[in-house]
């Protein structure tokens, strides 16, 4: 027993002191954590394709039951379906509005070196880590006591949403800009190109790659934001799929709602995925010829 | 050398073409940023019609009133009073969230800049994964796992941990607490691993050239080293945390463990706009020094990147 202690503290003392060990015991951690995130969310996959309505107990499986045959599946269910495409429609929305914003606003940091450009960066870095419940209580209180014309709802969803998603790109595109240094733009200059032609001939194609990141991040965030678009949610026809999940996780929903959560899941990483596929096949080009 | 480069690109440019690029920015930025804070103040510090209780908002900064936000200022500083009983429960649950949150991240992420070897692309997208998985889906997740007959009980109960089914969403506060953590942990996790990957290896090598052991290596080496990383994560997490009502909502739901957040929404849901407005002003307050000093840091590193 003693003996077995006494081994078991000079092992430890043995790998402590020696500072070329491998450490056995991160890796139990880490997997331990990987299974702890993940192995939840793909639980809830599963169960959208139980057989039976339970949440707790496996039925058998059915591939389509909860996505378009039942009454009640995510295809025939009213209510999913109008989030479903409610959510589609303001993240697609919001991604038209912040990436342009986001990007002009990123060049112009980087390019007009102002006290004015300071004083932009720092409330829109002030903007990104405020907590969201004050911006919705904010843009709530201001689309009911202050402007009238505008109302609650959808458009007030997209303005506070596009605005709030807007520091992705700044800081993505900010990034890129920084490594990609203004040579280029003033080689193509020298060589006769107006301004406007060397953004759109150089510029514009070397940034693509984080301008493709900016539109999965901002799609993804905007998907799944839920403060700021149930603030300013009205009624059913305003309701996203972070609203429908969090108003319905408590009333033992039926397997419809993790086939409502599943394909978002499935399209946002759908996206992620090729653009960061995209930025690497980019960015490889470039490493491959120095230009 | 920098600035001699952006003197003579100022040459090509008209004055106005960069700052031009912000404006649409900068104009969304002033009106659903700057403006509804302008909304909030002049809602706090406005009127209350007696008979309705509606709010009066009161734009003229000179005309404006104090009454209700100092009500719900004294309420705070009361003692038992629900104000203060919810502030400091989410202080708590809040610190204890992010001590836990820096004990998890911060082995996961020594683990993946360090240990990793070729399983690290497999890792990073393992802890980037519930980056893009929504926060609600991952939530609802657990509600199912936690319920009386949901494979956590089960579980338990055939390794004879448990006798009964233990109720985890009727009001734990240990619960909420392990929710808020599995939330944000993997923002914790980010500018620890970018921290601790950036530090050189001949720095470690030097360490243990000159006898440290492991354990020393760490303690005197890599933990100095990646100290702003910490504040930096713990700042990050904590901000959110501070402002989440959803969380309680769905885990647990009780006004034994309603957090701030859910004081400022069930104002708001029940027309107390002036209340509301007033506990979000301060929740700001509350949580200006961690803004400011995230805000500064950002900003140093950033002018470090550029030089």
């Amino acid at each position: 027993m003693s003996a077995t202690a006494t081994s078991l503290g000079a092992r430890v003392r043995g790998w402590t002191m020696n500072p070329w060990a491998r450490a056995h015991f991160l890796w139990v951690i880490a997997i331990a954590y990987v299974v702890w995130t993940l192995l939840p969310v793909f639980i809830a996959v599963a169960f959208s394709f139980n057989a039976g309505k339970a949440q707790t107990t496996w039925q058998g499986f059915s591939l389509t039951r909860w996505y378009v045959s039942d009454v009640n599946s995510l295809w025939k269910d009213e209510t999913l379906r109008s989030a479903l495409f409610q959510s589609l429609k303001l993240s697609s929305l919001v991604v038209l509005i912040a990436v342009p914003f986001g990007v002009g606003f990123a060049l112009a940091l980087d390019r007009w070196q102002a006290r004015s450009a300071s004083v932009s960066n720092f409330l829109m870095l002030f903007s990104f880590i405020t907590p969201e419940i004050a911006i919705g209580v904010g843009l709530f209180l201001m689309f009911t006591q202050l402007v009238s014309g505008v109302g609650l709802g959808f458009k007030a969803q997209l303005v506070g949403l596009s605005m709030f998603e807007m520091a992705y790109p700044v800081i993505v595109v900010r990034a890129r800009l920084l490594s990609i240094g203004k040579q280029y733009e003033e080689a193509a200059m020298d060589l006769g190109a107006t301004p406007i032609g060397a953004m759109r001939r150089v510029l514009f194609p070397m940034l693509s790659p984080a301008i493709f990141a900016s539109v999965a991040i901002v799609f993804a965030s905007a998907i799944d934001n839920f403060v700021i678009s149930q603030r300013l949610s009205v009624d059913a026809s305003t309701q996203t799929i972070p609203i429908i999940i969090y108003s319905s996780a408590r009333r033992s929903p039926l397997p419809s709602l993790n086939a409502l959560a599943t394909v978002t899941l499935v399209s946002s990483t759908v996206l992620v995925a090729a653009a960061a596929l995209l930025y690497r096949r980019f960015t490889r080009i470039e490493r491959g010829s120095p230009a | 050398m920098a600035r001699k480069d952006r003197g003579s690109s100022g040459a090509w440019f008209p004055r106005w073409f960069w700052p031009s690029f912000a404006g649409p920015a900068f104009v969304w930025l002033l009106l659903f940023f700057v403006l509804p804070f302008y909304v909030i103040l002049s809602v706090a510090f406005g009127g209350l019609d007696q008979i309705f209780l509606t709010a009066t908002p009161v734009y003229d900064p000179l005309h404006w009133t104090f009454g209700s936000f100092r009500d719900v200022a004294t309420g705070l500083v009361t003692t038992h009073s629900i104000y203060q009983e919810t502030f400091v429960r989410t202080l708590v649950y809040v610190g204890i969230a992010t001590a836990l949150s820096l004990l998890i991240g911060y082995p996961v992420a020594y683990f993946i800049a360090r240990h990793a070897g070729r399983a690290k692309t497999f890792f990073l997208v393992a802890f980037i994964a519930p980056f893009w998985i929504s926060y609600m889906m991952r939530m609802f997740s657990w509600v199912n796992l936690l319920q009386p007959e949901g494979y956590v009980n089960r579980v338990l109960r055939s390794l004879g941990v448990i006798q009964e089914p233990r109720l985890w969403l009727n009001g734990k506060p240990s619960t909420v607490v392990l929710g808020l953590v599995y939330g944000y942990v993997p923002y914790m996790i980010l500018p620890l691993y970018g921290m601790l990957d950036r530090i050189d290896r001949a720095t470690l090598e030097a360490a243990r050239d000159l006898g440290g052991s492991q354990a020393r290596t760490f303690f005197r080496v890599t933990l100095p080293l990646s100290r702003q990383a910490i504040l930096a994560g713990c700042v990050i997490v904590a901000l959110p945390m501070f402002g989440d009502y959803f969380t309680q909502t769905l885990l647990a739901s009780t006004r034994q463990t309603a957090m701030f957040g859910n004081l400022i929404v069930s104002s708001m849901d029940s027309s107390l706009v002036n209340q509301g407005a007033s506990l979000v002003i301060i929740l700001i307050v509350a949580l200006a020094l961690p803004m400011f000093y995230y805000l500064r840091s950002t900003n140093a590193a950033r002018e470090l990147a550029e030089r």
